[in-house]
């Protein structure tokens, strides 16, 4: 209970850098993502262009200097591409799906389980009982099948990660609201003639959020982790756009003939990049857990 | 209690009724299964008279009927690519999804659940912090990466043990078992390593909360004062009171992996029912995915009833409740 009088963000702050892991997994995301948003600044080549892809480049270990003058730090993939370059793009592709499946699943779920908890009755167990239903299934079976639905492409991998994820969200934030519900600062806001739309959005969805935050660093990580494996299962995104898990599964077939470097380094970057989530959201989760705080 | 059971009967089943249409109608916008079932340069006559012959040209709404239909008389249709009734080709692939999920969440017990209490008797060791940390990347390696990793690593560079298959199998009451010849196991190693790993994990942070929440309470403090060791207290206290949740994750993460193997399974093309359902989606092979769906939401609905039922004999407030 001590630095009481600075903002609780603040506070949050400061016990989140004590972590001193914590804190460097959070740098690593912060370079990653920076990475990936400033890829082309950093990158020799643009690996979605098919016209400047040279065959003849292809399959090369890493510090090859190709035909276009420079030097392929990590090699090229069986295209001809610069397996620097096509991370950089390809995390690029995972961070993008991975924070806007989240984003989506966040707000879905979150209201769903919000408006369930506060409705009741009928509605609730209706809303609920779906959610417990699609939660027994295991998600990468949903995803799989939905993107098997819908087909190739970004917009339709999203849409499969929101649907296989939203249901965890709406169970935690149905948990926490159901809590809530039962305070009695809600009674009291509920006797004001404030519209129950005002208590709901205003009063009870704040004091929900702490769950929620924790579930939405875990989900991050694990829609990343998601539309890799389905990519590297050949069901995720176009050939034309590989992103890590796709880059994977073509570096596969050679890997059995020694060209390691295909498969491994954006292997490593995947990795590094769920990991360092993992870590973080390990420490958030300690943070807002209510029952460790001294 | 019977009230509460004849409820829930009823329930699982408009929950099945709903999966099927679901299920239905999902699969039928994968695709054109015409295309899988006839040669390119067929004649138009021959196309019309398959599609004839399937149903395809039909309402969907009547090809679910005759679905349902044939459903009920036991009869999940034929394979597109196989030719065969698809109950048998789903039979013939469960042996061998069956042994690798059983080696893999038995394994990740036996090795998780021990690393987990230790962890949790003793959470600022440097062996805990190691325990905790192989959790951690337990949790963010994907699976199909630790495959790539084992391949390369056991099978490529050491060549100790092979890449895929599932190598000799011995027929005991005409089903084939991998795990009763050397050949076998050597096959299953690989696959069921990569596959325990994530369980792994899962087993090691359940039994670790468990651990540290049991070591706290007052019936350690109390078993404690009464001067019994700690290893009697933990083998005759402590395990029997943190079995519960495992045995209930051991339970669930059965159902989950045996239903969804189909990452390992592509990897080290063992041939089970996860590759099974992956090669049904790439080839259009629509009797497959929909009958494995409908099995596989079945295996799960029963599941839940067990669960339900079972607390609800336990414990009389859930029968109240609902």
């Amino acid at each position: 209970m001590t630095r009481r009088d600075a903002s609780p963000f603040i506070r949050f702050c400061s016990e989140f850098a004590e972590n001193r892991l914590a804190l460097f997994a959070f740098s690593v995301v912060v370079i990653i993502v920076g990475a990936a948003i400033l890829a082309p600044l950093f990158t020799p080549q643009d690996p979605y262009d098919i016209g400047k892809l040279i065959l003849g480049d292809a399959r090369r270990p890493p510090g090859y200097v190709g035909r276009g003058g420079y030097v392929h730090l990590l090699g090229t993939d069986a295209q001809g591409r610069d397996l620097w370059s096509a991370i950089l793009y390809g995390l690029r592709i995972s961070v993008q799906i991975g924070l806007t499946a989240g984003a989506v699943a966040f707000v879905v779920g979150g209201a769903l389980g919000v408006v369930a908890a506060f409705a009741g009755g009928r509605i609730e167990a209706l809303i609920m009982r779906f959610v417990d239903l699609q939660l027994s299934f295991p998600t990468i079976l949903l995803a799989l099948v939905i993107s098997a639905i819908l087909g190739q492409g970004k917009w339709q991998l999203t849409v499969a990660l929101v649907a296989s994820q939203y249901a965890y969200f709406a169970r935690t934030a149905h948990g926490a609201a159901v809590a809530e519900r039962a305070k009695e600062y809600v009674e009291a806001a509920l006797s004001t003639p404030l519209s129950s739309g005002v208590v709901v959005f205003r009063h009870i969805l704040p004091n929900c959020m702490p769950p929620l935050i924790v579930v939405a660093t875990v989900q991050i990580a694990n829609a990343i982790s998601l539309e890799a494996t389905l990519s590297f299962l050949g069901l995720g995104l176009p050939v034309t756009h590989p992103s890590l898990g796709m880059l994977i599964a073509n570096g596969f077939q050679y890997m059995l003939s020694g060209r390691y470097w295909i498969s491994i380094y954006p292997g490593i970057a995947l990795i590094m990049l769920i990991l360092a989530i993992n870590l973080v959201s390990d420490q958030v989760r300690d943070q807002l857990n209510p029952r460790l705080q001294r | 209690m019977l009230g509460f059971l004849i409820q829930r009967v009823l329930q699982a089943a408009a929950v099945m009724v709903i999966i099927s249409v679901l299920v239905f109608v999902g699969v039928f916008a994968i695709g054109n299964p015409i295309d899988v079932l006839i040669a390119p340069d067929a004649t138009q006559d021959i196309r019309l008279d398959t599609i004839r012959r399937y149903g395809f040209d039909q309402p969907l709404w009547k090809q679910y009927l005759n679905f349902v239909t044939s459903l009920v008389q036991g009869n999940f249709g034929r394979s597109f690519v196989f030719n065969m009734p698809v109950l048998d080709l789903i039979l013939s692939r469960l042996p061998a999804t069956l042994e690798l999920t059983l080696a893999a969440v038995i394994g990740a017990t036996i090795v998780g659940v021990p690393l987990g209490m230790y962890a949790g008797y003793r959470p600022h060791a440097i062996t805990s912090r190691a325990i905790m940390g192989l959790s951690v990347i337990g949790f963010s390696v994907p699976t199909f990466w630790v495959g790539l990793l084992l391949i390369m690593g056991f099978a490529v560079e050491l060549g100790w043990l092979p890449a895929g298959g599932r190598g000799d199998t011995v027929a005991v009451l005409g089903v084939q078992w991998s795990v009763l010849t050397l050949s076998g196991w050597s096959h299953l190693v690989l696959p069921a390593l990569t596959l325990s790993l994530f369980r792994m994990a899962l087993m090691i942070r359940m039994a670790r909360a468990g651990m540290r929440e049991a070591m706290l309470s007052d019936y350690v403090r109390f078993a404690r004062a009464q001067g019994l060791s700690d290893t009697k207290v933990i083998f005759g206290h402590v395990l029997k009171n943190i079995s519960i949740p495992l045995v209930t994750v051991f339970g669930l993460e059965l159902a989950a992996t045996l239903a969804f193997a189909v990452v390992t399974e592509t990897i080290f093309s063992w041939p089970g029912l996860g590759k099974l359902i992956i090669d049904s989606i790439q080839s259009l092979d629509r009797p497959v995915m929909v009958a494995y769906l409908m099995l596989v939401a079945f295996l799960f609905i029963m599941i839940n009833f067990a669960v339900d039922v079972a607390y609800a004999a336990l414990d009389p407030r859930v029968r109240g409740r609902s």
